[in-house]
């Protein structure tokens, strides 16, 4: 049971910051709008419509962004290989598909990038590919599973900025969870807060403060606001810092759980 | 083996290499192999499974003994085996690249029955060494046949699941979720791994099928940076390594095996050199351990 009792809806257009300690059930929250994981109760309802596998209305960049980090194949050939690639036969990159991945990187300002090799680019870099490649179909809803991760403070912005352009531009809900919520902070419009199996969602000046986050941790949590900055403490430990620590050594993790309630997206 | 090179000796100061009807049946056979080896190869490197096509031959050895043991043809032991195996593997899980432990004992265990079938057929002592380092010049008819159609049929159900195993070996959790069946391309993918393994252990036999399945490959990846292009670089290189090592055997009356190794390995230890070639783009790329 990693998730109990959760219920929020999100709305078009949405950019949602998703936070919460490692294992607090982010990714498998966006697994289960992916219709990856199981729910025991409730239902996820995405874009009116419950939560299947394969839903091209849903683009979806895995935390675990694959394995390709020593192959010198193009970057261009590695997002191509998301456009129609669940369907069964040989790859077809017709007039149509190219334009397709074409507009996709050209949405994260990728187009050269994508002429280089995976592995003479920099992490930021990779990133920004793979976003465009989450692109692809044209969804309505965006899950975005820690894009921020192992990235220095001026890629992170970048990623954090072309973000916040494609909720702008293409109208589209964006999840995107991470560790901190002070890279996010100026971008966000709300902010999903999860912890011992609950969620809250709310304004971030709502729900980041200290009798909000102790209810939800049943721990006694405080906020510290340093000029544009968030510490969430409890006790004497940063919550957030302390979770970003975790990650290393535990870099890829199924944590398949059930929801009871329902999430509405 | 050795009878057939020395016949060659003997006369191929009078005749050239495709005047003999052994030779010509033996640069077909190796084609279609080569051709087979390459396409399939390419994917099992890119999916990170060479070591499963290892064992997959290995278990190869334990079929085609038992094949002989019961007066079959061994290319049927083979491809039972290896496609049970293949299949077995799929099922066993996505993390099989990892599982080097178990896939290393069942190779170990496979070689071991393979040991034991021998040992009720010494008189066979050639077919062993045939088994084990290939004898592309024994190659009949009937054998050929069976190896051009065993390769078209392969080369289909590759076709029919490239696309979702293109995706799901760059990307597996993003094509899970974009609802490719990961455990069936997987499963399907390693039986067609076993045909081609089958394949190859009639050329190369099965302790040298790293020489045509992951060298090519390997090599290929090296030299271009585009999949596709990659693919067929793939091919043309087996085939090469494949028709070279026959040529140069017939030329030298050292084995074929050999040759086809030596030249497989020369290709791949060519393709880590950082070669600096001037407008060429592959060459601008540093190379990042």
């Amino acid at each position: 049971m990693i998730l109990a009792a959760v219920s929020f809806a999100i709305e078009d257009g949405e950019f949602i910051g998703m936070l919460g300690a490692n294992g607090s059930g982010k990714t498998t929250l966006m697994r289960a709008a992916l219709g990856l994981v199981p729910v025991s109760g409730g239902a996820v309802s995405v874009l009116g419509r419950p939560a299947t596998r394969g839903n091209s209305a849903i683009g979806y960049m895995p935390q675990n962004r694959g394995s390709f980090s020593n192959l010198r194949l193009t970057g261009y050939d590695i997002v191509a290989s998301a456009a129609g690639g669940a369907a069964w036969g040989l790859p077809r990159l017709d007039a149509a598909t190219r334009r397709e991945i074409d507009w996709a990187l050209d949405m994260v300002g990728a187009r050269d990038l994508a002429r280089r090799s995976l592995n003479e680019i920099s992490g930021g870099e990779r990133q920004r590919l793979l976003l465009s490649q989450a692109l692809l179909g044209r969804p309505k809803l965006l899950l975005l599973d820690e894009p921020l991760i192992s990235l220095d403070p001026a890629h992170q912005r970048s990623v954090v900025e072309i973000a916040e352009r494609l909720r702008d531009e293409l109208k589209i809900a964006i999840i995107f969870s991470a560790h901190e919520l002070n890279p996010l902070i100026h971008a966000i419009d709300r902010v999903l807060y999860l912890g011992a199996g609950k969620a809250v969602l709310g304004a971030v000046d709502e729900v980041i403060t200290g009798p909000v986050l102790s209810r939800l941790y049943g721990t006694e949590i405080e906020v510290i606001r340093v000029k544009e900055r968030v510490f969430v403490m409890a006790g004497d430990v940063d919550v957030e810092r302390d979770a970003h620590r975790h990650d290393h050594d535990g870099g890829h993790r199924h944590d398949h759980g059930h929801q009871d309630h329902g999430a509405h997206v | 083996m050795t009878a057939a090179i020395v016949t060659i000796m003997a006369i191929r100061i009078t005749a050239p290499m495709f005047d003999y009807d052994f030779m010509r049946t033996g640069f077909a056979a190796a084609g279609i192999v080569a051709l087979l080896a390459g396409v399939v190869g390419f994917f099992l490197v890119l999916r990170g499974q060479t070591f499963a096509g290892h064992a997959l031959s290995h278990v190869g050895f334990t079929g085609a003994t038992g094949a002989v043991l019961f007066g079959l043809p061994p290319l049927a032991g083979l491809v039972g085996f290896t496609v049970l195996a293949g299949f077995a593997m799929g099922l066993l899980g996505e993390k099989l690249s990892e599982r080097d432990v178990a896939i290393g004992m069942m190779l170990s265990l496979a070689l071991g029955f393979g040991l034991l079938f021998l040992h009720f057929f010494t008189s066979y002592a050639s077919q062993a060494a045939a088994l084990l380092f290939g004898n592309v010049l024994g190659v009949d008819n009937q054998a050929l046949v069976s190896l051009a159609i065993l390769a078209v049929l392969s080369l289909i159900a590759l076709g029919a699941i490239v696309r979702p195993l293109i995706f799901a070996s760059l990307q597996s959790e993003l094509a899970e979720a974009k609802g490719v069946p990961l455990r069936f391309v997987s499963t399907a993918f390693l039986m067609i791994v076993a045909v081609a393994v089958s394949e190859c252990a009639q050329i190369v036999g099965v302790l040298l099928v790293f020489t045509l399945m992951v060298g090519p490959a390997a090599a290929a990846l090296r030299f271009t940076r585009r999949l596709y292009a990659a693919v067929a670089l793939s091919a043309a290189l087996a085939l090469a390594e494949a028709w070279g090592g026959l040529t140069l055997a017939f030329y030298s009356d050292w084995p074929v095996s050999f040759w086809i190794t030596a030249l497989s390995g020369l290709v791949y230890f060519a393709s880590l050199v950082n070669w600096r070639v001037p407008g060429h783009g592959a060459a601008q790329a540093p190379t990042q351990p």
